[in-house]
């Protein structure tokens, strides 16, 4: 029977299923962080039970981790909020308990989890990957099933390398057209987001799939893959094919030589069955499609650049009234009328190489407008930011007025110092635009990194098309 | 886990769709590393008018009178209605904690985000989907100023509330587990043998995956 690239992924991982659906599914892969470990890791001391497979889980600091660079200099004891660094501390005591392999916070592996594992190759195709943290969809961009867990799954999977689900539907999102100069994957699944809903893929796994898609770069799917969850996936996935294979190759934990060959062999037929049915389908075409921006509190309020913040009708139109109160704009009001306290370019979506040469590419030569209280850039890795600095890129941002920070997961979730003040409204390339999000009553604008830079240099939101 | 048989109680109505779980406990309590703690901040951005932070008491709090979980009719109800797509964004299992430690035992909704469901599954709160025109009912109800009890019964997947009576959906494991208040880890390691058989040949299979086990 003709399959899903899901069903191929979910077929190969049955451990058992029961008569009810619920499954016993393999994890070749656990991914973990300080902020969501610590009670799984407890809970395995109180029930006197060990780690079922030591070599199936990696961890990183990323959530809490300060991204001052001077604050980093000296590791943990330089984080000066306490109760985050007992946090930070209770990852290395838990991995080093444990036998945990991680890349501690001096580590020049550290990073986002989501930015650090592909980056290793710790995620290959047609693998089962788990994190407690909700946009480890990110890693479906390597067709792989992987999903965000709450804590007692972590613990799950820590005890029993396996996952208690039942399988989702499939749901296709074909994307025809190509992405025009200027436009970029951010763009892209915003304006998905936007079509589907917050809710609109609850249930299901999505499978991108179409011309737009296959002429991304692996990094640009990731940005797409991280924020299916925005629109309620647990998971998404892009099919593998040659540009899977050209950035996998080589990572120092992906396979090489025979097994290489073995490895691609089957990732070969990580992809769709043509005739393979889906439960649900949306088609999009993204032919002059502009750059997207979010107005609102929920990652599906989204318009394109040059549109206005829309009239509170419809069913929606609660939300809409509730949420142009909060964000502080006026129905009809024009997006590039909006003006910017702070630019935030980072996070599991958008801090990778790319991101950070198209903010590069926007700053160079100018200079951040002197309306903007501040405009960081916070690479998603010690990778990212090392390799950011040799080519240059760094110095552009800090020449143009920007601030260069150690990497982690900053501003996205505001856990760390990075926050918004009150009534700030903030230009970010990260996922999530929720009351509060970025810090107490501030106000985000999801965004790409291309479009945040440019805003930073205008103060306000501006076509990014003109800058790049 | 706390089993879930019976549960009559209360409900409050929670006026808001899309809720998601930076909502239910913000990030700055995400910094403890104890499953407990997080009552005194459920809705925190909501429920208090000041910013709040670890280690600040309720007594410490400017309180915001108007949401709904502050109203004095409502204090010590433990069924929360809420709206489509409850619980959506983070996984922070801390907004289950929170919602639990607060009193509530269940949450019903026309829908709910997976990750949050999975969340409450495990902690012996139970998440009930009802159809739109029964949540809508329930809403109208409680919004009109009615005191709106629940009966809740697991064993035979029922919402009782006045005159009507609801029935939901839930898988057989599940129901099992909330009934008996199952180890689900324990019941997974059961299979123990199962899993070892599977990753013995999954090994042989796709060796690639098992490059840094030693």
């Amino acid at each position: 029977m003709a399959q899903t690239l899901y069903d191929k992924i979910w077929q190969d991982h049955l451990v058992t299923e029961q008569e009810d659906g619920s499954a016993l599914l393999y994890i070749d892969q656990q991914l973990l962080h300080e902020v969501t470990s610590p009670q799984a890791f407890e809970g395995l001391r109180l029930a006197d039970r060990s780690v079922w497979r030591i070599a199936g889980n990696l961890a990183t600091p990323d959530h809490n981790v300060p991204t001052d660079p001077k604050e980093r200099e000296t590791g943990i004891a330089g984080i000066t909020d306490l109760i985050a660094r007992t946090q930070v501390s209770t990852l290395d005591d838990n991995c080093r308990a444990f036998n945990i392999e991680q890349y501690d916070i001096h580590d020049k592996r550290q990073g986002i989890v989501h930015v650090m594992g592909p980056e290793q190759g710790a995620t290959l195709p047609g693998m089962t990957i788990v994190c407690g943290d909700s946009h480890t969809s990110t890693h479906g961009a390597f067709a792989a099933l992987a999903q965000g867990i709450g804590t007692s799954e972590v613990e799950h999977v820590l005890a029993s390398q396996c996952l208690l689900q039942r399988k989702t539907k499939n749901l296709a999102v074909r994307i025809s057209g190509e992405l025009g100069h200027g436009v970029y994957a951010k763009d892209l699944v915003l304006k998905i987001i936007g079509e589907l809903g917050t809710a609109g893929a609850t249930g299901h796994t999505i499978e991108f799939m179409g011309e737009a898609i296959r002429n991304l770069s692996m990094e640009g799917r990731m940005t797409v893959c991280n924020m299916a969850i925005e629109a309620g996936a647990r998971a998404g996935l892009v099919a593998f094919d040659d540009v899977t294979a050209a950035y996998v190759k080589g990572r120092p934990l992906a396979p090489s030589g025979e097994l290489w060959d073995q490895a691609l062999a089957y990732w070969r037929t990580l992809h769709s069955d043509a005739d393979a049915v889906f439960d649900t389908q949306h088609s999009i075409d993204v032919t002059n499609m502009a750059p997207q921006v979010s107005w609102g509190t929920s990652p599906e309020m989204v318009v394109a650049i040059d549109g206005v913040v829309p009239e509170p009708v419809g069913a929606k139109e609660e939300g809409i009234r509730n949420a142009c109160t909060y964000m502080d704009l006026q129905p009809g009001q024009k997006m590039t009328s909006i003006e910017l306290d702070r630019i935030f370019i980072g996070s599991c979506t958008n801090a990778r190489i790319e991101d950070i040469r198209v903010a590069a590419q926007v700053a160079k030569g100018r200079k951040v407008a002197s309306s903007i209280t501040q405009a960081m850039v916070v690479p998603g890795s010690g990778l990212v930011k090392a390799q950011a600095e040799e080519e240059g890129l760094a110095q552009i941002l800090v020449d143009a007025g920007f601030e260069w920070r150690a990497p982690g997961c900053s501003m996205c979730l505001a856990m760390n110092a990075d926050k918004l003040q009150p009534g700030e409204h903030c230009a970010s390339t990260s996922n999530r635009n929720f009351e509060g999000r970025q810090g107490h009553n501030g106000r985000t604008h999801l965004v790409s990194p291309a479009t945040a830079a440019a805003a930073a240099i205008a103060g306000h939101f501006v076509d990014s098309r003109e800058f790049v | 886990m706390t089993p879930f048989t019976t549960h009559t109680g209360l409900a409050v109505p929670l006026d808001r769709a899309n809720v998601d779980t930076d909502q239910i406990i913000p990030k700055q309590f995400l910094k403890s590393i104890r499953r407990t703690g997080f009552g005194d901040n459920l809705f925190d951005a909501w429920r208090y008018h000041d910013e709040g932070d670890m280690g600040k008491t309720p007594n410490d709090r400017e309180i915001n009178s108007d949401f709904i979980l502050n109203v004095p009719r409502y204090q010590g109800a433990s069924v929360l209605l809420a709206r489509e797509n409850f619980g959506c964004g983070s996984s922070r299992e801390h907004a289950v904690w929170a919602l639990s430690e607060f009193g509530f035992r269940c949450v019903i909704a026309p829908s709910f985000a997976d990750i949050f469901s999975n969340n409450c599954f495990k902690n012996g709160v139970l998440p009930i989907v009802l159809a739109e025109a029964e949540v809508v009912a329930l809403f109208d109800r409680a919004l009109a100023g009615e005191d709106v009890q629940v009966a809740v019964d697991l064993a035979a997947q029922t919402v009782s509330s006045g005159d009507a009576v609801y029935g939901f959906d839930i898988t057989e494991q599940r129901k099992h587990s909330l009934l008996n208040g199952l180890d689900e880890i324990g019941a997974t390691l059961a299979q123990a043998e199962s899993i070892k058989t599977f990753e013995g040949s999954y090994k042989q299979r796709r060796p690639w995956t098992f490059l840094r086990d030693v």
